[in-house]
């Protein structure tokens, strides 16, 4: 089938779109949050390009361009964060620890995992940036000696994951604080997570938003050093 | 022309976020520098909220959407995938749920410390 429509510019656009208003459906009639848009979206389309023949590179023709407004996107996650603004000066000292801790944690918790389970160093290099977003990960893997597309897939679970948990999670923690909520979502689950803390309220997504930009800046300055260390 | 004059405001600071990514030799993304540009903006008054409110709004709403073509990719590494896939999985499940829960208890706990200093 790829053949007829390899040049197509908007199958990859439909096909996107198609799935998610499927996706959004389903989560309307079934509440369960596993059926989360996002994730039935992504098996969706998966499963029609394995089913239909259909190359990647044929849907992401034309899917790309939604992709791309990914970089316009993040830009205006400084408007709500504008809003908030007030939120991050009083607990600038608290959103500072919260971030260093978390991305301390990260570097650790991967470590810890990787060499119990005798990873070899470029698997651990390539999960060292897992919970930053994907577009400061790839890279950063990739100097690390890391595989970049396998950081993609850590980077998208890590997110699915954390948009799924973070509900119960913090609730059975007892962090009820919008400020503490929203820079834990951000600096594990960067913003796929982030769609998660403005479904929680706007502080919380302000704060997540802030997290996503804060803990990949602090991030890109701790991998390299523990690179070293596996 | 409303919602042209946001739009243009919008990629305009996209691509001074773009200038950034390709004149600083830093793994930094495009969208991340033109965030701090877009909130520089708003507080020094050059940009008011109106002028990027709404359509500010529409793409974030969008954003879920933004993610699929890319994480769709994932179909292109299906044989490296399946090779490491559950220690993987594993490894990225748990440090997620450290990285969440030391971030959260961290700030709450600083935040309460230092509004309980206050109430004293």
């Amino acid at each position: 089938m790829d053949g007829i429509i390899s040049g197509s510019l908007f199958f990859g656009l439909a096909l996107t779109f198609g799935a998610y208003l499927i996706g959004s459906a389903l989560h309307k009639k079934v509440k369960t949050p596993l059926l989360n848009p996002l994730i039935t979206t992504n098996v969706l389309v998966i499963a029609f390009l394995a089913v239909s023949g259909v190359s990647y590179d044929t849907y992401n023709l034309g899917a790309k361009y939604i992709g791309d407004l990914l970089t316009p996107a993040t830009v205006c996650l400084a408007i709500p964060l504008y809003r908030q603004l007030h939120l991050l000066k009083r607990n600038a000292r608290a959103i500072c620890c919260g971030i260093a801790a978390g991305v301390a944690a990260n570097v650790l918790s991967i470590f810890a995992v990787s060499a119990l389970a005798g990873f070899e160093h470029h698997v651990y290099t390539t999960l060292l940036p897992k919970s930053i977003t994907a577009a400061i990960g790839m890279k950063l893997s990739e100097e690390m000696g890391g595989v970049a597309a396998l950081t993609m897939l850590a980077t998208v679970i890590t997110g699915a994951f954390g948009y799924l948990t973070a509900a119960p999670l913090l609730r059975l923690l007892r962090v009820t604080d919008p400020v503490a909520k929203g820079i834990a979502i951000g600096t594990s689950s960067h913003a796929f997570g982030t769609l998660k803390a403005f479904e929680m309220g706007e502080a919380e997504g302000a704060m997540s938003s802030l997290a996503i930009a804060a803990a990949g800046l602090v991030t890109v300055a701790a991998v390299p050093l523990a690179a070293l260390l596996l | 022309m409303k919602y042209l004059k946001q739009v243009f405001i919008i990629f305009f600071i996209s691509f001074l976020g773009e200038l950034c990514n390709l004149c600083v030799p830093l793994p930094i993304p495009a969208g991340v520098y033109g965030l701090l540009l877009m909130l520089v903006a708003l507080c020094a008054g050059i940009v008011k909220l109106p002028d990027v409110e709404d359509a500010g709004r529409f793409l974030i709403e969008m954003m879920p959407l933004m993610f699929i073509p890319g994480s769709a990719g994932v179909i292109e590494h299906y044989k490296e995938v399946m090779r490491v896939l559950w220690p993987f999985v594993i490894a990225v499940l748990l440090s997620t749920v450290v990285v969440m829960a030391v971030t959260g208890l961290v700030t709450q706990h600083v935040i309460r410390r230092k509004s309980g200093r206050w109430t004293e």
